[in-house]
């Protein structure tokens, strides 16, 4: 698709300062006009957080809004507070503000890592951690424009014959073949966050794991917002706070990429007895990837012997031509996070010998392969 | 002939100029009544949340009027209207830093955030480091003296990076400050003296 340089087709833009004249203006204008057939007209209303998820597609004339919505001026929807025992995170609180927070550093570590780890420093002080989760799919041949089936056409480039799929999912595809590109999805699915949506209507709250969709639900969109629904709220239980966390992202570079896959995982321990844990892989699906398997294998067991549950991450995976090393990095970051071994140095020096290899070898096996 | 014809349309007492002058009155007024509520509170009340486009920015300490369309980024408003091409827009798509620029403190992409979105923060770029009097920002002094940058395409936004990092650690070791500037490329690949430079200048800043 051709790039276009000469900056974005017009839309109406409009900043409303509260929760409830941006849900009015959702009403009016988030499904845009209808035709003639009753369905939705395309020039929808488009709802603006921090913009990098959908100012480049604007720009490529991927997506032409009639109107967009920006929430810069929403106060309401900025900040971190307490409520009794949950902490509530607005949806336009910058990442390097949940980064940083104290409050969320103390108890939800692993959120503030997964925060601290999305693509460059500019980014996070700009991106929210409600565009973070709520982020469309990253699939280039979707985002080059091309008619596949997320699109509403008939066809997945990315699966097909010859396509470039290195970076696509090995869990859960149908059809569409898209991953979760969040690195802070599966640090809140591990969390048992909740998040609260609102509509002129009506507010609902659903379970982290049930924002995310996959094809086999709906393969148009990766989340359950409607277009005239707006994240008003995140909000962390204390079920896991100050728990052993573990977050580990594996990307080409260290900085600005997606990931190639990571895991968030939460450990309640006695000791080194694994009371009860979430394990929840990114990038590696259209959702983020829980592991319930695992989960259940290593309850009550101590962590050192449980370490070979990891295998149980990757059953079921379906590999494409490119995208193989992802079982095999699924399993090992899995097993590293039951273990509770460091990250590896974020780079592509792990590439060769560490995570991408056979787990854990030890140094008298290299010694031996290399002999041979 | 001719005066007989004026003489029977127009108003009886009127001179054939104060009429003309009348006619184009009344158009003025007439085609200008529309644009009058468009622009104060009535198009405000009906529709919450809609943007004027004459705005007031605050760039390197001044405050700037300007008329910036609702689909206008940042980068374009400063380069294209107040003429401030310090700003680069190397990829216009947030993945080469080269239009850096600090909104209240704080390093932002200006090619990905829309000017409004920015109204009543304080903007400053490269051309406000440097003093009234011409004297170099010492952190841009320390990048000279380094001779840090080899082509400089990717100078100004390096600088207004590192210049928000510093803010928030002002002592940093090469580490950190390699990691405080990640959001930044440089295609000559002049990293090693990019951030020699840059702790150079930060060293001169701290001595003030």
């Amino acid at each position: 698709m051709a790039t276009v340089r000469d900056g974005m087709p017009h839309f109406d833009l409009y900043q409303p300062d509260s929760v409830e004249d941006a849900l009015a203006l959702l009403d009016r204008l988030g499904r845009g006009a209808h035709m003639d057939d009753g369905t939705d007209g395309p020039l929808r209303a488009w709802v603006l957080a921090g913009g990098l998820d959908c100012l480049e597609r604007f720009k490529d004339r991927i997506r032409r809004p009639s109107a967009v919505v920006d929430l810069a001026r929403v106060g309401a929807l900025r900040g971190v507070r307490r409520e009794g025992d949950e902490t509530v995170i607005g949806p336009m609180t910058t990442l390097a503000e949940v980064a940083r927070h104290p409050d969320i550093r103390e108890r939800f570590g692993l959120l503030a890592e997964a925060a601290a780890q999305v693509a460059s420093p500019q980014i996070r002080n700009q991106g929210t951690l409600g565009g973070n989760l709520s982020q469309d799919a990253r699939c280039w041949y979707y985002r080059g424009g091309w008619p596949c089936y997320r699109a509403g056409g008939n066809i997945c480039y990315a699966a097909a014959p010859g396509a470039m799929n290195r970076e696509h999912a090995v869990f859960g595809a149908r059809r569409c073949v898209a991953v979760s590109p969040s690195d802070t999805a599966p640090a809140l699915v591990a969390l048992e966050a909740r998040l609260v949506i609102r509509n002129a209507a009506r507010t609902r709250m659903v379970a982290a794991e049930d924002y995310f969709l996959g094809p086999e639900t709906d393969i148009t969109r990766l989340t359950v917002l409607e277009p005239d629904d707006l994240l008003v709220e995140i909000r962390i239980p204390p079920t896991w706070a100050g728990t052993r966390f573990h977050f580990e992202k594996v990307r080409d570079r260290p900085v600005w990429d997606f990931a190639l896959a990571s895991i968030a995982a939460a450990m309640r321990q006695t000791g080194d007895r694994i009371d009860q844990a979430r394990l929840v892989l990114g990038s590696v699906a259209a959702r983020p990837w829980r592991l319930p398997q695992v989960e259940a294998a290593l309850a009550g067991r101590p962590r050192e012997e449980a370490a070979d549950a990891a295998d149980l991450a990757v059953r079921g995976a379906v590999p494409l031509a490119h995208n193989g090393y992802k079982v095999t990095l699924a399993r090992n970051l899995a097993r590293r996070a039951i273990l509770g071994q460091p990250p590896g140095a974020p780079s592509l020096a792990m590439g060769a010998s560490g995570l991408m290899g056979a787990p854990d070898p030890s140094p008298a096996r290299q010694t031996g392969k290399e002999a041979s | 002939m001719c005066d007989h014809d004026a003489a029977m349309s127009r108003p009886a007492g009127m001179t054939r100029r104060q009429f003309i002058r009348s006619v184009i009155a009344t158009g003025v007024v007439s085609f200008s009544v529309p644009l009058l509520p468009a622009r104060g509170g009535a198009a405000a009340r009906t529709a919450p949340g809609t943007v004027e486009r004459l705005v007031t920015l605050t760039v390197n300490g001044m405050r700037r009027r300007v008329d910036v369309l609702p689909n206008e980024t940042l980068a374009q408003t400063l380069r294209g209207k107040l003429g401030l091409t310090g700003v680069k827009v190397g990829c216009d798509r947030a993945e080469c830093g080269a239009c850096t620029v600090l909104v209240d403190d704080v390093p932002v992409y200006s090619c990905s955030t829309l000017t409004h979105s920015v109204l009543g923060k304080a903007i400053l770029t490269v051309e406000g480091l440097a003093s009234p009097g011409g004297e170099l920002h010492p952190l841009q002094q320390g990048v000279l003296d380094e001779q840090g940058f080899q082509c400089g395409y990717c100078a100004p936004g390096f600088l207004m990076t590192a210049l928000g990092y510093l803010k928030t650690n002002p002592d940093p070791t090469r580490q950190q400050l390699a990691h405080g500037v990640s959001g930044n490329l440089c295609r000559c690949q002049d990293y090693d003296k990019i951030l020699t430079g840059l702790l150079r200048g930060a060293e001169y800043m701290r001595r003030g």
